[in-house]
């Protein structure tokens, strides 16, 4: 795979002749380690409490919450029965997850308010400790995914 | 009795896990091997092995982080701490801006730059690169992302380079990452005085 069909790359529309696609190429390495992370995090081998349609759901659902319409769409397409969750309308009740969306929705845009009760509520509600950590992983690869496809397009010049 | 640490310090606090990390003596081969434990390093920290639950992402993440702060060219290693700081203090992970301060303090062997940011927030006195650097930083790391063309223009007038802006961007985002890890699994911690 060339850097350029990254998924960091193509949803911010980064072509290889243009200045913003050369700067790329001097951090190949990084690009590809990028998508090296999308695939841990979304399609991981031990999955957990979290199937894969699931992770996409969900990554669709913060790609949204962030404005990025885009890359909502790329993830919404491998979201099979769970593509409800990735309309941010709905609070993951109707499949059981409530609070598992609910923290997921705080941890992706109210970083600075995250604190001990919203572990503790997850750990009441019955997600495993190690179930806790893969859905923060998750949520904090889009972060920082997002924030450089975002950061990419203002580099070409794209209206933000 | 632990002391929470809910101010900006350039003092690393210890960090204290919100769930219950991995034990080294149950860890699968993989984990061993993501965590680099050998014979002779057995020191794993709390936040690694609580990180072990995941091993996939950890085994991507390390190499990945590393590149983005260390790798040689672009923009130099205490401008990037900038950028990681910048994110830190948006989403108030202490502990993630306390590490990044001192390491910026160290590599610039001055203490004005950050002593201004925790003293001063957003009205900090600084240099018209850094002042570009860090609210370009500060407001991709909102969300969502506040980033625009003009912010983008003020690096350019900065005299930030394509690949300057590009590592700056990276390490922004790096810790729109590491600040979900370290902020949402754990607390700071003052450290224990040693007798």
């Amino acid at each position: 795979m060339s850097i350029f069909e990254t998924t960091a790359l193509s949803v911010a529309g980064i072509a290889a002749e243009t200045a913003t696609g050369a700067a790329t190429a001097t951090r190949a390495n990084i690009m590809e380690m990028t998508q090296a992370a999308e695939e841990a995090v979304l399609a991981p081998e031990d999955t957990g409490a979290f199937p894969h349609e699931l992770r996409a759901a969900l990554a669709a659902r913060v790609a949204r919450l962030n404005g990025d319409d885009g890359l909502a769409e790329r993830y919404l397409a491998r979201a099979g029965t769970f593509a409800g969750l990735a309309d941010t309308g709905t609070d993951g009740s109707a499949e059981g997850l409530a609070v598992v969306v609910g923290f997921f929705d705080k941890v992706a845009a109210r970083t600075a308010e995250v604190a001990a009760e919203d572990i503790a509520a997850l750990q009441t509600a019955g997600v495993s400790d190690a179930d806790i950590v893969r859905l923060c992983e998750l949520n904090a690869f889009l972060a920082y995914q997002i924030r450089l496809i975002a950061g990419l397009r203002l580099m070409q010049g794209d209206a933000a | 009795m632990t002391r929470i640490v809910h101010k900006f310090t350039r003092t690393v606090p210890d960090w204290q896990p919100r769930v219950t990390p991995v034990k080294l003596e149950e860890a699968s081969a993989e984990q061993l091997d993501a965590l680099k434990v050998t014979p002779s390093n057995t020191k794993v920290s709390a936040y690694v092995l609580t990180l072990a639950h995941d091993v996939e992402s950890l085994k991507v993440r390390s190499p990945l982080f590393n590149a983005i702060m260390y790798d040689p060219g672009g923009m130099s290693r205490a401008e990037r701490e900038v950028g990681a700081l910048a994110a830190s203090m948006v989403n108030r992970c202490i502990y993630c801006a306390a590490v990044h301060a001192d390491r910026h303090a160290k590599l610039e062997k001055s203490t004005e730059v950050t002593d201004q940011l925790f003293l001063n927030g957003p009205n900090a006195r600084l240099s018209p690169r850094d002042r570009a650097i860090f609210d370009f930083a500060v407001k991709l790391a909102k969300a969502p992302p506040e980033a625009g063309a003009e912010d983008m223009s003020k690096l350019r007038e900065a005299g930030l380079s394509e690949e300057e802006i590009l590592d700056l961007i990276l390490s922004s985002a790096l810790f729109g990452w590491a600040n979900r890890l370290m902020h949402v699994l754990g607390d700071p911690v003052a450290k224990t005085a040693k007798a």
